[in-house]
C-alpha cells in the first residue's frame, strides 16, 4: 500500500529521519512508536506529502508521490492529528464536510455520509452544530476522525490522535478507534508513544529512536527478538507490559 | 469638402467643450490680504461673465509659482519683491526686467495694484515705548530681544539671512514660527519682534509699532497679479480686466479690508464684493451666496468622506493581496514589508507635497497620499494573521485535500481576519486624521475649516474642523465593530 524508499529528512543541520525503507501493508494497522523527537510525525508527514523529503521515494499503491498527482493521493488519505485540527472558525459539520462540499457532492450524498460517520464514531447529533471550542477534547477527536474518515480514503494517518486526552476519555476511545479500524478494514498508521496503546491497536509495531527505525515487527518480535540494544531498553522501560504480551 | 467642413465644426464643437470644461483657477496664499485679492480678481473675472474658481490658501510663494508654471492654476496675486528677491534671485533682475523674466517661463504680470506690501518688523507699542525702539537699527542696542519669524521669513532671500547681515544685528534667539501663531506669541510675550505684512490688521489689532527700515533693507513688494500668457487666447478679456484693478488697492484700503475678515469676521468674499461695489459701477449687481456654517461642513464633510473612502478602499484593495504575497513568499515578503514600512516613516506633510509634481493639487494627490499611508497597518496585519495561524491548523487545511486558493478562502483568511479588520480600522483612524491636512494642497475637507481658524487665530473654526474629524473616527470605529460582527464567525469570538 505505501512504500517508502530512503527517505530522510534534514531540517537545516539537523538530521530529522536517517534514510528509511519502510513498507505498509493493505488493510493493516501499523503503530509507530519511540520517544519524543525521534521523527514519528516527519515520517508521518512525509507519508502524506507535507513534507516533501531530502531524498528518497514515497509510493503510493503504485503511484509515486509528486507534484502533480499529490493533492489527488490527499483525498484518498486520512490524517488525524493531536487536538484534532479543526479549524476554529467552522462548525463541527462543516469542518467535516469542507472537502466534500469543495468535491461538490451532492447535498444528499453529503448528509446521508455525515449520519453514517456520526453513528460509526458516537459522536451526539447536537455536537455537529457547535464549534470546536464548545466541544470536549474527546468530541474534538470523534469529529476529527469523522473529517478524516469522510471521502472513504485508503489509508488513514494519525499523529498521536489520542495523546491530548485525559486517561478515561482516552481508554474509551482506544477501544472505538480500534473496533472502527477492524471494521473498515482500512491501512492504518498511528502515530504513538504508549507501547501499550501500539500493541494494542498494532498488527505490526515500527519502534523509532533518533531518526531512525530500530525495529519492525510485532510485538512478540520486539519483547522475545529485539534487534539491538535500544529496543531491549524501550521495551523494559515500559511498565505492564506483560499485560499485553 | 463637406468632410472637412464636419472636421472643422467637431473641432470648433470640442474646443468649446474643452474651454467651457476648463475655468479660469485662481489661487491664493495662506495669509488673509492674498485671499482677499483672489477673491477680489475672482468675484471682478465673474462678473464679467468669466467662469472661475478659487482656490482659497492653496500654498505658500514656492508652491503657488510650480503649480502655475505647472498650469495647475492661471492666476495668483503676488509681489514684485517677492518675484525679484526670492522666487527669481538667481537672475539677479532689476525691476523693469520683471517683465520679460516672466515671459520667458511662459507668465505675465497685471498693472501694480496700487499697494506695497511690505515686510515689516515689528513689536508690541508699549514693549517699543518702553525701550524706546522706533527703527530696526535700535534693536541692536537689546541683543537679548527674542525674535520669531515666519517659517518663510526665515528662509527667503530677502528675508532674515540678508536682513541680519545688512544691520548686522546680535540677536541669537530667533526661531521660526507660523506667521498667524507669531501674533499669539507677541501677545502672550513669548517674544518680542516679529515680521509683519505692511496690510496685516493686526498691526492695528494687536496695537504693533511697525519698525523703520532704515538702512532701506527691503524692496518695493508691488501687490499684482501674476498669471499664464496662455489665458490671453483661453479667456482674452481676463488682461484687460485684471489691467483694470490698477492702482485701485491702496495699503489703507488693504489694511481696512483685513481688518474687516479678521476683526469684523466677515468672509474674505463679502469683503472683495462691497469693496468691488463701492469702486465701481457696476453692471451686474454682485450676488453672493449665503454660505452658512451648516452649509459649508455638509461641503467639508463630504470632500473628507470622499477623501478617506477612495484612498481607504483602494488601500484595501491593494493591501490584502500585498500582504498575502507577503505571507506566501516570505523573500518578496520582507521586501513589500520594507517598503510599505519606508512609505509610512515619510512624514504626511511631505508625502503630500512629494505628489503634487506627480498629480497636482486638489483630491487626487491627496487621495494618493493618504492611499500610500493607508497600506502598511493593513498589509502588516494581513501578513501578520496568516503567519500566526497555527501549524496544525494550516497543515490540517493541506492534508485534507484543499488546493492553495481554496485553503486561502475557506481555512486561511477566515482566521486571519481578525487581525485583517483591525488593521483596517488602524487605516481608517489614521487616515481620517491625515485627511485633514489635504486641505494644505487643496483637497478641502475637515482641515479647510482648521487652516482658516488657525489664520484667524478663531479657535471656534478650528473646532469646526477638528471636533467632526473626531466625530468621523468614531463613527469608523463604530462601523468596523459592526463589521467585524458579521465578517467574524461566532466559533472566533
Ligand atoms: N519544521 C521543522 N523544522 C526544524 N526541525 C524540525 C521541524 N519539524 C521537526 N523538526 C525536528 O525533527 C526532529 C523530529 O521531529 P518529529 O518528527 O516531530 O518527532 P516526533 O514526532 O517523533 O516527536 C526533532 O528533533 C524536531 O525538532
Ligand atoms: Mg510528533
Amino acid at each position: 500500500m505505501l512504500e517508502l524508499r530512503g527517505v530522510s529528512k534534514v531540517y537545516g543541520r539537523a538530521l530529522a529521519l536517517h534514510p528509511t525503507d519502510l513498507s505498509i501493508a493493505r488493510g493493516k494497522t501499523t503503530a509507530l512508536i519511540g520517544p519524543s523527537g525521534c521523527g514519528k510525525s516527519t515520517l508521518l508527514r512525509i507519508a502524506v506529502g507535507l513534507v516533501i523529503p531530502t531524498t528518497g521515494t514515497v509510493e503510493f499503491d503504485g503511484e509515486q508521490l509528486g507534484r502533480e498527482n499529490i493533492r489527488s493521493i490527499r483525498l484518498r488519505t486520512g490524517y488525524v492529528i493531536q487536538k484534532g485540527g479543526l479549524f476554529p472558525h467552522l462548525t463541527a459539520r462543516v469542518n467535516v464536510t469542507l472537502m466534500a462540499r469543495h468535491l461538490r457532492w451532492s447535498t444528499k450524498r453529503i448528509s446521508e455520509r455525515v449520519d453514517e460517520l456520526t453513528e460509526l464514531v458516537h459522536l451526539p447529533t447536537a455536537c455537529l452544530q457547535r464549534y470546536p471550542r464548545q466541544l470536549s477534547g474527546g468530541e474534538c477527536q470523534r469529529v476529527s476522525i469523522m473529517r478524516a474518515l469522510f471521502l472513504d480514503p485508503d489509508l488513514l494517518l494519525m499523529d498521536e490522535p489520542l495523546g491530548a486526552l485525559d486517561p478515561m476519555i482516552r481508554f474509551d476511545l482506544q477501544e472505538e478507534l480500534r473496533s472502527i479500524c477492524q471494521k473498515l478494514e482500512k491501512t492504518v498508521i498511528l502515530v504513538t508513544h504508549d507501547m501499550a496503546e501500539a500493541s494494542f491497536f498494532g498488527d505490526s509495531i515500527v519502534l523509532m529512536f533518533s531518526g531512525r527505525i530500530a525495529q519492525h515487527g510485532t510485538m512478540q518480535d520486539l519483547v522475545n527478538r529485539p534487534a539491538n540494544d535500544f529496543v531491549k531498553r524501550f521495551m523494559r522501560a515500559q511498565r505492564g507490559l506483560h499485560e499485553w504480551v | 469638402m463637406f468632410c472637412r467642413v464636419a472636421l472643422i465644426l467637431l473641432f470648433f464643437a470640442a474646443h468649446t467643450l474643452v474651454c467651457a470644461a476648463q475655468p479660469v483657477r485662481i489661487a491664493t496664499k495662506r495669509f488673509t490680504s492674498n485671499i482677499v485679492l483672489g477673491d477680489i480678481a475672482n468675484l471682478w473675472l465673474n462678473q464679467s461673465g468669466i467662469e472661475t474658481e478659487h482656490r482659497p490658501q492653496l500654498g505658500d510663494t514656492r508652491f503657488l509659482w510650480e503649480a502655475l508654471l505647472a498650469g495647475e492654476i492661471d492666476i495668483y496675486p503676488d509681489y514684485t519683491g517677492t518675484l525679484l528677491r526670492e522666487t527669481l534671485v538667481r537672475q539677479e533682475l532689476e525691476p523693469f526686467e520683471l517683465d520679460s523674466a516672466l515671459a520667458s517661463y511662459g507668465l505675465r504680470m497685471s498693472a501694480p495694484l496700487g499697494m506695497n506690501d511690505s515686510y515689516i518688523l515689528g513689536m508690541k507699542e508699549d514693549r517699543a515705548r518702553e525701550l524706546d525702539v522706533h527703527t530696526i537699527s535700535d534693536l541692536n542696542r537689546y541683543p537679548d530681544l527674542r525674535f520669531g519669524f515666519s517659517t518663510q521669513f526665515m528662509d527667503r532671500s530677502d528675508g532674515w539671512p540678508t536682513l541680519r547681515t545688512t544691520y548686522s544685528m546680535p540677536h541669537t534667539f530667533v526661531r521660526g514660527i507660523d506667521h498667524d501663531l507669531a501674533y499669539v506669541g507677541i501677545e502672550s510675550g513669548t517674544i518680542d519682534v516679529m515680521d509683519l505684512y505692511a496690510t496685516d490688521a493686526e498691526v492695528e489689532i494687536y496695537n504693533m509699532r511697525p519698525l523703520e527700515d532704515d538702512l532701506g533693507h527691503f524692496p518695493e513688494y508691488q501687490a499684482v497679479f501674476i498669471y499664464r500668457a496662455d489665458l490671453a487666447t483661453r479667456a482674452p478679456d481676463v488682461p484687460a480686466l485684471l489691467d483694470s484693478l490698477r492702482e485701485a488697492i491702496t495699503v489703507e484700503v488693504m489694511r481696512s479690508l483685513n481688518f474687516r475678515v479678521v476683526e469684523g469676521r466677515e468672509s474674505e468674499s463679502q469683503v472683495a464684493a462691497a469693496f468691488l461695489s463701492g469702486e465701481f459701477e457696476l453692471e451686474n449687481p454682485l450676488v453672493l451666496e449665503e454660505v452658512t456654517m451648516w452649509d459649508q461642513l455638509r461641503q467639508h464633510t463630504k470632500e473628507h468622506v470622499i477623501l478617506v473612502l477612495f484612498s481607504l478602499a483602494a488601500a484595501i484593495l491593494i493591501s490584502i493581496p500585498l500582504g498575502i504575497i507577503a505571507a506566501k513568499l516570505p523573500r518578496l515578503g520582507s521586501l513589500i514589508l520594507g517598503i510599505v514600512g519606508v512609505i509610512y516613516t515619510i512624514p504626511s506633510l511631505a508625502l503630500l507635497v512629494f505628489m503634487i509634481p506627480l498629480l497636482g493639487v486638489g483630491g487626487p494627490p491627496a487621495m494618493v497620499a493618504l492611499f500610500l499611508y493607508s497600506l502598511l497597518p493593513i498589509v502588516r496585519n494581513t501578513h501578520a494573521g496568516l503567519i500566526g495561524i497555527p501549524q496544525p491548523l494550516s497543515e490540517s487545511a493541506d492534508a485534507i485535500g484543499l488546493s492553495p486558493m481554496a485553503k486561502l478562502l475557506k481555512v486561511e483568511l477566515p482566521l486571519a481576519a481578525q487581525s485583517i479588520m483591525a488593521g483596517v480600522q488602524t487605516s481608517a483612524v489614521i487616515n481620517i486624521g491625515t485627511a485633514t491636512l489635504g486641505a494644505l494642497i487643496g483637497a478641502g475637507g475637515y482641515g479647510q475649516p482648521i487652516l482658516t481658524g488657525i489664520r484667524l487665530s478663531d479657535t471656534g473654526l478650528i473646532l469646526q474642523g477638528a471636533v467632526p474629524a473626531a466625530l468621523l473616527a468614531l463613527v469608523a470605529q463604530g462601523v468596523f465593530s459592526l463589521v467585524e460582527r458579521v465578517f467574524i464567525g461566532e466559533g472566533l469570538r
